[in-house]
């Protein structure tokens, strides 16, 4: 009888870790609200998990004591919250005016071609998951993407192709 | 004579300086004035007087702006000094370069802007993609402390200061002054009704200031080397350096710190090499992607604020983006929109619902399928996404390159009717 | 005052007030959307745009927003500017890009904003040809449908949801035009309030579930103005009905109590009218069984209810004309209370403080007003959810006033919220566990129900010296006392739920010691737990409590018993109840719904509910309020007057104008009655509106020939829809329509300004005159044993009334009877969360809930839909785990904010 009694949620929090906890405890210093940590606890999780999962948003409205709906309103609202797995690598591809007039159209159509996915697609081996960016501010060098932290510049079809297969090669 | 206070530190083959060489080339020299003695109100004068313009893209001088903060005993005890280095104008990368290049020059300006209107916090508001650059950052933030300029009781001056680097999660309108406030409390970047400005009432409820990265870089030389020699810097009527860049089909694209009021061609044809073998110059928009298009006829004039308005466009960011003569118009403007509805923040209706229809029908002129029903809607939307009739800048940015271009590049459009295809594609 | 200029017409407006909101006062037709009368502007639907002129002289203007524009003075603007015109055009243009065709089947069709908005801004053609977005909706729990296809992105919704209602489970996600709003997972939606949702979105996302599955377009409901019977704050509601069962019920505007907004309790708290259950037919006992009977062996039986021994027991749940008639039939001395004799001392504590000038009852609105509250002892939302959603606007009043200082408009919602971050104006709660206030309290004191009385007396004692002397030291207590002393318009806040007289006596004591300060009379809200507990109250004699009548029937002084819309198991234990009607030798019971106290009867008669007369009801404040009939029984039901007074049938008029000249008090009740003189040539009100369809053919699977209208010579309005047309001179408005406002928000076209009073007036009398002087009041502490824990009854919005818990929606939420506990005293009974317990180890059965925020050693009892014999039980009680009590609900659902969770 006492099992089930409750309805909230079937999603469970999960634990946060203690790096996690850490870095968020950090950022509680640094604002006066806490408001404004739940977002950088968002990005917290997402540098540990690689994404915020329902039970990484709950594990932070119970830490934060902040109401699940007004995590996920800001979650969803921003570009680089992933709120889907993504994989091992995230492509971050700009599209903008300046890598557009400079032919990043033919780079997405070989990046597509060669991973076998297009924008929001993650490759079947979990290794990259393939998105569009605004404006990376690097536009005298277009076209350009960034892979993880790293910046591509003045991509060409092959040094595409180099780049893949650099981060094939890791681990 | 320093002629490019800006980027005279900035090597990009090598690291920035650290804070001891930054200190050897007149480093911090405007902070060590204030603990000689220097008032708040002593620094506000000397930059109005300056006739510094915000680089954020509105061009709002910068000492006026400041005057409005509150100040006295009646005025709020919390106030915050805010650095906008969300640069996510298309076309836009001159932070970048600031930042990544010189950061002590930034940490130095926002302890003066701080300083002046007495925030004892202050924020960078750094777009997430910005890995090089947070990394610079934190080196300079962490050394800053390290020497006392930053922390409490600076220099024994009696003032403190913490600067807080903050990556945003990702979105243009962050870089929207209000909606950034809104995102640096955690909450959904729409942008907020003025009045009330941030002066008065902005992070938290309280008086803040938000500058632009270059706006802010600019202040150490102003301080360090006086307005006299500020003013020196140009011969125009606007004073100052300016970040200006270029991106698309010239032979050396890139970013140079030039005087306010170069001209145009100088711009292109001096530092950009000119147009690449077998391109021509079509138009440009000289100050990012919500700026009007330019033409060729307008290479000679100077590059400063007002004469760019006279032909009714904006330098905003100073990094032109130049389109060529065998890439196609409607394709470039429809990549804006396409931008531009993608990164409307979805609170004013003109905006959310007025963008992504003219991107639907960039789609089809890009298919070939546009018509001139379509076209027609595309003229309306100029006047209902302008100036006034959205809640914040954003969708009136929009309509600079799709009013002028519509304009411009009318024949463009009717091939595309004409011919069912886009007639640059091969 | 200000002038500005519309259109070269030169208005007298108020220059705090924004230029929308002051041309629709002015009458003007201006297109709106995110705007709301009662939540301000923020500019972002763009649909209110305008041309401002800077002067005269300025020809060419510029486009500005109406409710984002001040009123002041010398303010120059053009609604007919064809760039204007045009630039609302394109704005409805954009918002029904995506927007699904499906006006025919929407349930908001008739009724929706949008469709009044696309035509007055003269939108008609489709020209985007291109994909529309869609998306998926969401499960939202037994009361609301969503339907986000339909959204147009005004952000009313989460506006009034959170910001409002202080609710924190609904929110805008993502952005652009994917905006989406709704709950971050399928869910119930948690808020008391969420039924506004209804009315507050402009178009179809948000409707009304159960009105939805019984569909009927809103000008073929037959509709009158009603009054909510859910508690005693007496909102003022509008219910629908079409074929014989009652629809729904939607908001009416009463400036002064309710405004725009009612809790789910009122709205959707009322199907039990359509229920199969209902008591049809008059009954009288046969041997063992109730039967059917004659309309002879009825009146004989009827008749035989007269005399020295007959008793009746009144009701707080009837009418003030139910329970006149029946103390007229008995007479005054055998007139006796129907609620539990420790709720009427304190009610009858109630209207002597309702009559003594240092104090005002605040109405709804007042309350509003309000910079700082303490609360002693009552959960306001489980008891009289309105007021609470009042007090949330309250602790706003310093958001305001930081506003003001900064010369922030109060209607520029945003910028003032911004503004004042989480400074809100005072609010303390005492209470022996955490209430659903406590987010917005500043203070919240929780202790034992034996120690709050004097905490309370303590804080009276801190304001005024003269008040009894109780000393303490906590900080606490004199920082709240400060608060009171310093506000501008402080509140007081208890009543009779808690069963704790001390708690009024003390709350009182504060109100005192504030007047001894101020010298102003102060506002002391109390509030008791149903619709006419008050009206009741007023008319029988203060030592006839329900504990003398049962006595009298048990010891035989009084051997028969008339008992009116009231079971009496809930109010007295049924040890008493039953040794009282097992010993008379005649119980004559009206009610609508069975109870135990129906199956005692020996002559049962059917009453009308709500909507099926006309009535009036007296709420917390003493405000009498008339509620008309909205259809007619289609039983042999009558009003429970009807069947008490002496010529049966006697006109409610007569028996109003009866009450008002014979009942101390209620002097003032026959001006509720409209004024006949408005009405040209005696026509009457229409209760269908004019578009009332299928009139002829309603009726045609009966009888193809139309049948003759009922007539309702009762009322001053009919049956029909032949009439007086609605228009603002209309004397009594049912539904708000007015030409091109199909929509609830025609309202403003009745109102005498914009959140001002209806230009019919409808606000109710104030029947109690203040004009006597009282004294401190000796405050009374519960004794309480020092073995088991300290009874404390809790509420529940949805199960604690009795009608309304009969309703299918409202069952859908309710939980068992619950016992909360602390987590400490659960430990050392050896309880976990959701276990079965026994109360003084007999029969009655609750479950175990844990909560984090509630006193050690205190017990919070909520004992469901009477599911508990509560008036058993003592001052303190005794918990046993049980193991085979099967409860069917549990407490699944239960919204509160500190549920126990194992090892947090
Ligand atoms: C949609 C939008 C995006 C903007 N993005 C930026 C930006 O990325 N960086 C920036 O400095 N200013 C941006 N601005 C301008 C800012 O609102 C603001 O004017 C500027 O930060 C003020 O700094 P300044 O006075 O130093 O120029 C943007 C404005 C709009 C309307
Ligand atoms: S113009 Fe409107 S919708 Fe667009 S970004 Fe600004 S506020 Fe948001
Ligand atoms: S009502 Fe004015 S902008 Fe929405």
């Amino acid at each position: 009888m006492s099992e089930n009694l409750i309805a909230t949620t079937a999603i469970k929090a999960r634990q946060l870790s203690e790096e996690e906890i850490k870095e968020i405890e950090h950022e509680l210093e640094l604002y006066p609200d806490k408001q404004a940590v739940g977002l950088e606890a968002l990005k917290i999780v997402q540098k540990h998990q690689g994404w915020v999962s329902d039970e990484s948003l709950l594990a932070i409205s119970k830490y934060l004591d902040l109401p699940v709906a007004d995590l996920e309103s800001v979650a969803t609202f921003f570009n680089l919250v992933y709120r889907q797995p993504v994989g091992k690598n995230v492509i971050l591809f700009c599209n903008s005016v300046s890598c557009w007039i400079m032919g990043c159209d033919e780079m997405r159509t070989h990046i597509n071609d060669k991973l076998g996915v297009d924008f929001g697609g993650t490759t079947e081996d979990g290794r990259f998951t393939f998105l569009p960016v605004p404006c990376l501010g690097d536009c005298d060098r277009a076209p350009v993407m960034m892979v993880g932290d790293d910046l591509h510049r003045n991509l060409t079809p092959e040094k595409i192709n180099q780049i893949i297969s650099d981060y094939q090669g890791k681990a | 004579m320093v002629t490019k206070p800006l980027t005279k530190n900035i090597d990009m083959s090598r690291p920035p300086l650290d804070i001891n060489a930054y200190e050897a080339n007149d480093g911090y020299q405007s902070i060590k004035a204030i603990a000689a003695g220097l008032s708040p109100g002593d620094v506000l004068q000397v930059v109005k007087d300056s006739g510094l313009k915000g680089r954020g893209g509105a061009g709002f001088p910068t000492g006026l702006k400041w005057s409005f903060v509150p100040q006295g005993d009646n005025a709020p005890k919390q106030k915050y000094f805010v650095v906008n280095a969300d640069e996510m104008e298309p076309g836009t990368f001159k932070d970048r370069l600031l930042m990544e290049g010189d950061p002590h020059l930034l940490l130095e300006g926002m302890i003066l802007g701080s300083y002046t209107i007495q925030a004892s916090v202050a924020y960078i508001f750094l777009r997430g993609e910005y890995k090089a650059s947070e990394n610079t950052l934190r080196q300079a933030i962490s050394e800053a402390y390290d020497k006392g300029y930053l922390g409490k009781n600076i220099l024994n001056t009696g003032f403190d200061l913490d600067i807080i680097l903050h990556t945003s999660a990702g979105r243009y309108i962050c870089g929207e002054e209000t909606a950034l406030l809104n995102a640096l409390e955690g909450k959904r970047a729409n942008p907020r009704a003025k009045p009330p400005f941030p002066q008065v009432s902005g992070l938290w409820g309280k008086p803040t200031i938000v500058n632009n990265v270059e706006t802010v870089c600019n202040l150490p030389g102003i301080l360090t080397y006086g307005v006299d020699w500020y003013h020196g810097l140009t011969e125009g009527i606007d004073h100052g350096t300016k970040l200006f860049g270029i991106s698309g089909r010239v032979k050396t694209p890139g970013c140079w710190e030039l005087p306010l009021g170069v001209t145009i061609r100088e711009v292109i044809e001096k530092y950009g090499g000119g147009m690449r073998e077998g391109y021509g110059l079509r138009a440009f928009l000289p100050g990012g992607g919500s700026t009007d298009f330019m033409l060729p006829e307008h290479l000679d004039l100077p590059f400063d604020y007002d004469e760019i308005a006279k032909v009714g466009s904006r330098l905003a960011t100073g990094t032109m983006i130049l389109l060529d003569d065998k890439t196609c118009p409607v394709g470039m403007i429809g990549n804006l929109m396409k931008f531009f509805a993608h990164e409307s923040c979805g609170f004013c209706t003109p905006c959310r619902d007025g963008l992504p229809w003219v991107d639907e029908i960039f789609n089809e002129f890009e298919s070939g399928r546009g018509s001139e029903k379509d076209l027609q809607i595309l003229h309306e939307h100029v006047d209902y996404l302008g100036p006034g009739r959205t809640f914040c800048a954003l969708a009136p940015g929009a309509t600079a390159p799709l009013g002028s271009g519509l304009r411009i590049f009318a024949e463009d459009f009717h091939r595309h009717i004409k011919e069912k295809r886009c007639p640059y594609k091969h | 005052m200000a002038e500005v200029v519309v259109d070269g017409v030169v208005y007298k407006v108020n220059p705090d007030n924004n230029m929308l909101q002051e041309c629709l006062s002015q009458g003007l037709d201006l297109p709106y959307f995110c705007w709301h009368p009662c939540m301000g502007s923020v500019g972002a639907c763009r649909q209110c745009a305008v041309k401002q002129y800077r002067d005269a002289d300025d020809k060419d203007g510029v486009l500005v927003m109406a409710c984002m524009t001040p009123a002041t003075d010398g303010t120059i603007i053009s609604i007919e500017d064809p760039q204007a015109k045009d630039m609302r055009e394109k704005v409805i243009e954009s918002l029904m890009i995506s927007h699904p065709h499906d006006c025919p089947v929407c349930e908001e069709g008739g009724e929706c904003h949008l469709q009044d908005m696309t035509l007055m801004s003269g939108h008609n053609y489709r020209r985007y040809d291109k994909k529309k977005i869609t998306h998926r909706n969401q499960y939202l729990g037994p009361f609301i449908n969503h339907e986000m296809n339909r959204c147009i992105t005004c952000y009313r919704c989460v506006r009034f949801y959170d910001d409002y209602a202080g609710g924190t489970d609904l929110a805008a996600q993502a952005s652009h035009h994917h905006t989406y709003f709704g709950r971050y997972e399928e869910g119930v939606l948690e808020s008391e309030f969420s039924g506004n949702l209804v009315e507050v979105c402009p178009t179809g996302v948000f409707t009304d579930k159960a009105f939805s599955e019984n569909y009927t377009r809103k000008w073929d409901l037959q509709v009158a103005p009603s009054v909510c019977t859910g508690c005693s704050v007496g909102c003022n509601t509008t219910p629908g009905e079409r074929y014989g069962s009652l629809r729904r019920i939607v908001n009416r505007y009463n400036s002064e109590i309710n405004g725009y907004f009612i809790c789910d309790r009122g709205r959707f708290g009322f199907d039990y009218v359509n229920s199969e259950d209902r008591i049809k037919v008059p009954l009288t006992l046969n041997g063992t069984g109730m039967e059917a009977v004659s309309d002879e062996e009825l009146q004989a039986a009827i008749e035989s209810y007269r005399g020295a021994d007959v008793i009746g027991i009144a009701s707080p749940r009837a009418s003030n004309e139910s329970n006149f008639a029946l103390r007229s039939l008995v007479g005054h001395e055998n007139f006796y209370s129907g609620i539990s004799d420790s709720e009427h001392e304190a009610t009858q504590l109630i209207l002597s403080l309702a009559r003594d000038t240092v104090f005002n009852f605040p109405s709804v609105r007042e309350i509003e007003k309000a910079d700082a509250i303490l609360v002693v002892g009552e959960d306001i939302t489980n008891i009289a959810p309105r007021i609470a959603l009042a007090l949330r606007q309250s602790v706003k009043n310093k958001a305001k006033e930081l506003a003001e200082g900064c010369n922030i408009p109060t209607w520029q919602d945003a910028a003032v919220k911004e503004l004042a971050q989480h400074d809100r104006s005072p609010l303390a709660i005492l209470s022996s566990f955490t209430t659903r206030l406590d987010d917005v309290a500043s203070d919240v004191l929780i202790d034992s129900p034996s120690a709050l009385p004097g905490i309370a007396s303590a804080i009276a004692y801190k304001i005024s010296d003269k008040a009894p002397s109780v000393n303490s030291n906590e900080n606490a207590n004199s920082r709240i006392a400060d608060q009171l002393v310093s506000a501008k318009r402080p509140l007081v806040i208890a009543g009779s739920s808690a069963g704790n007289i001390g708690l009024i006596q003390a709350a009182a004591n504060i109100a005192r010691a504030l007047n001894d300060k101020r010298g102003e009379p102060i506002d002391l809200c109390l509030v008791v737990p149903e619709v006419n507990t008050i009206g009741m109250s007023m008319l029988v004699n203060g030592t006839n409590s329900l504990g003398v009548a049962l006595n009298k029937l048990q010891s035989g002084a009084a051997t028969k018993v008339i008992v009116l819309e009231n079971d009496l198991y809930r109010h007295a234990s049924s040890t008493e109840v039953d040794a009282a009607l097992d010993k008379a030798n005649g119980v004559l019971v009206i009610d609508q719904m069975p109870t135990r106290t129906t199956a005692k009867a020996s002559t049962l008669l059917p009453s009308t509910s709500f909507s099926e007369h006309e009535a009036t009801y007296v709420n917390y404040e003493g405000r009498a309020q008339l509620s008309f009939q909205v259809h007619r029984s289609h039983t042999s039901a009558l009003p429970a007057w009807s069947w008490l007074s002496e010529q049966q049938r006697e006109d409610i008029d007569v028996l109003i104008n009866r009450c008002a000249e014979e009942a101390p008090n209620f002097n003032k009740l026959d001006n509720l009655l409209p004024d006949l003189n408005e009405f040209v040539a005696s026509m009457k009100i229409p209760r269908q509106s004019h578009r009332y369809s299928g009139r002829t053919a309603m009726k045609a699977n009966l009888n193809v020939h139309e049948p003759k209208q009922p007539v309702d010579d009762q009322s001053v309005m009919s049956f029909s829809m032949e009439g007086i047309p609605v228009t603002s001179d209309t004397p009594v408005l049912g539904a708000a329509w007015a030409p091109a406002w199909n929509s609830n928000q025609s309202i403003s076209k009745f109102q005498e300004e914009v959140n001002g009073e209806l230009k019919q007036g409808h606000i109710g009398e104030l029947l109690i005159e203040r004009n006597e002087s009282g004294d401190y009041l000796d405050v009374t502490t519960p004794k309480v044993s020092d073995s088991g824990l300290q009874l404390s009854i809790a509420y529940q919005i949805f199960g604690s009334d009795e009608l309304s818990a009969k309703s299918s929606r409202i069952q859908q939420r309710m939980t068992d009877a619950y016992v909360a506990i602390s987590p400490s005293d659960a430990q050392s009974l050896g309880l976990n969360q959701g276990d079965e317990v026994s109360l003084d180890s007999n029969q009655h059965v609750a479950v175990a809930c844990i909560r984090s925020k509630i006193k050690e050693g205190t017990a919070a009892l909520y004992c469901g839909d009477n599911d508990i014999d509560r008036h058993a039980l003592g001052a303190t009680i005794a918990l046993t785990k049980i193991t085979d009590a099967n409860l069917s609900r549990g407490i699944k659902g239960l919204i509160v904010s500190d549920l126990y969770e194992e090892g947090c």
